[in-house]
């Protein structure tokens, strides 16, 4: 360019520029469209054929119920009340094991950490309990901690501690090591080290865990509300299996998926702010 | 010259134990620094260059030997040496003023003075308007700077210069040695750089120092002429005697090379 371009040929490439750009918004938002209508579509057509093949029997409705009579039950139970115990004992358990699963989980990372002497001592023993299948000790808990409350959250602990900790420590191990190197030559102690460079190193990873730890907390409470409960949706499911209502297992079903994907939608935003600050 | 080194080393050896085997790393070590001078350490990989920094900085103890700051021995990391390393290493949650105060926070010396200090450093490296930016925003070079400020925040005065040019760019390499040995003369620091750039090593420092390896030793000592050593480092390059000198140490770490390939 040797000379002042002129005004018109300014203007008409950032028209060009923006143009090409409202292109590619276009394109964009059209794509988005079409998998949304697309997945509404699957999800109503597979609603409609179920309570087609319900209603003409081509499947048989003791077992597999049908669409409307699964609505029905959630809006009585809604309705009468019903639900609400189950619900708030379910989300309650899930929550508390959940949060108390994370917590704890970190806290023996941090102090395996700290010990590389603990930490050789536990690992043969991490290694047992992480291959076993933890469900397995439910009667154990039960037997320890009564038929109820405290029984399922520790259920749900023992699944959900083990992971938090190797993934954590995991975490720990991976910050580089150049980052310690910095503190150390100011003197940092092994406090430092973890204050300033480990713990929010691995800041990232813990708060990662809390989404694998959601869907974890699920398994364990809905498996042992299956073993011991009196109340919460798992313990409608097997009453629903044992009295053969399948319209009620189904019903149950249903509002798990519903709230388990809004819990898990929580932790996602509440991820997205930690994370964001940074 | 002044009568007491900044730094001595008397007769250093460090072994390093693994598994498998124990390796002497570093044989013999006699060396001496003195104040305000710059030093530079040349070698084959593997001669134990960035393990003496370690060992100069408190990071290792030595096996056997010692090693004298001001007279002083050497227990741990002191706020008397600064240490700069091959990368920037900043910490990318901390924003660039957060990570200048690190060394501050952690010799527990801040306060609004010494911050304030920071911030005048900050802007005498040309890093005006990033104070509250976060590392990833900056180029480089500019990280590199910002870890200077880092290392000097504490006022050491011994530098341990670990490679901190080796991972820049050409052309930012250059106008970032002229900056820290500007930096350092002005401020009467000493300095011990590491290095495999020979040529980095001839213009920048006033003596240096070949290496051997496997173990770690003392192989020869070059004065650099008065007159490369007052010139800038860029200029260095282009002073008459600089490539005569730069063959006469490439011949002397070639043959040491052969040396190595024939054991």
């Amino acid at each position: 360019m040797n000379s002042m371009p002129v005004s018109g040929e300014e203007s008409d490439r950032k028209l060009w520029i923006k143009e090409k750009w409202l292109q590619h918004r276009k394109r964009k938002k059209r794509m988005a469209r079409q998998v949304l209508a697309t997945q509404l579509l699957l999800l109503l057509s597979l609603i409609g054929l179920w309570e087609l093949a319900g209603r003409l029997r081509w499947i048989d409705v003791l077992i597999f119920s049908y669409p409307s009579k699964v609505g029905a039950q959630i809006v009585k139970d809604i309705v009468t009340g019903e639900l609400w115990p189950h619900l708030f004992m379910t989300v309650g358990e899930t929550a508390v094991g959940f949060l108390l699963g994370t917590l704890v989980g970190t806290l023996i990372a941090v102090l395996i950490w700290w010990s590389p002497f603990l930490s050789k001592v536990l690992d043969p023993y991490m290694v047992v309990f992480n291959s076993m299948p933890k469900v397995a000790l439910g009667p154990i808990f039960i037997v320890l901690f009564g038929a109820g409350f405290t029984a399922i959250v520790v259920t749900t602990l023992s699944i959900t501690v083990i992971v938090t900790t190797l993934v954590v420590y995991n975490s720990f191990n991976e910050v580089d090591s150049n980052l310690i190197k910095v503190i150390r030559t100011f003197g940092g102690n092994r406090r430092d080290v973890f204050v300033k460079a480990i713990l929010p190193a691995s800041f990232p990873a813990i708060v990662s865990t809390l989404k694998v730890n959601v869907g974890m907390s699920w398994v364990g409470v809905i498996v042992g509300e299956f073993l011991v409960a009196k109340i919460g949706l798992g313990y409608l499911i097997v009453y629903g299996f044992q009295v053969f209502n399948f319209t009620l297992v189904l019903s149950s079903l249903v509002i798990i998926a519903v709230v388990a994907t809004a819990m898990y939608q929580m932790v996602v935003y509440v991820e997205r702010k930690l994370l964001k600050e940074r | 010259m002044n009568a007491v080194p900044v730094v001595e080393l008397r007769n250093l050896d460090l072994i390093y134990v693994t598994d498998r085997e124990a390796v002497l790393a570093l044989e013999g070590l006699d060396l001496s620094v003195y104040s305000g001078e710059l030093i530079s350490l040349v070698g084959p990989s593997g001669c134990g260059k960035t393990t003496l920094l370690s060992v100069i900085a408190g990071l290792i103890r030595p096996s056997r030997g010692q090693v004298l700051l001001h007279g002083k021995p050497v227990s741990g990391p002191s706020p008397e040496v600064g240490y700069m390393l091959q990368q920037d290493y900043l910490f990318p949650w901390r924003s660039i003023l957060d990570n200048a105060l690190l060394g501050l926070e952690l010799t527990g010396r801040l306060d609004d003075r010494s911050r304030e200090g920071v911030l005048e450093l900050l802007n005498g490296l040309g890093l005006e308007n990033t104070a509250d930016k976060y590392p990833h925003q900056l180029s480089g070079g500019m990280r590199q700077r910002v870890a200077l400020v880092r290392t000097l925040a504490t006022n050491p005065d011994l530098l341990l210069l670990d490679e901190p040019f080796s991972a820049l760019d050409y052309q930012i390499k250059l106008q970032l040695e002229d900056l820290v040995v500007d930096t350092l003369r002005q401020r009467g620091k000493t300095g011990v750089l590491v290095t495999h750039d020979l040529s980095e090593a001839i213009a920048v420092s006033d003596r240096v120092i070949v290496l051997e390896a496997r173990p770690g030793r003392i192989r020869s000592m070059y004065q650099i002429p008065e007159h490369i050593r007052k010139a800038q480092p860029f200029y260095a390059r282009e002073e008459t005697g600089f490539n005569e000198l730069f063959h006469e140490i490439w011949r002397d770490l070639e043959s040491q090379e052969e040396r190595g390939n024939r054991n």
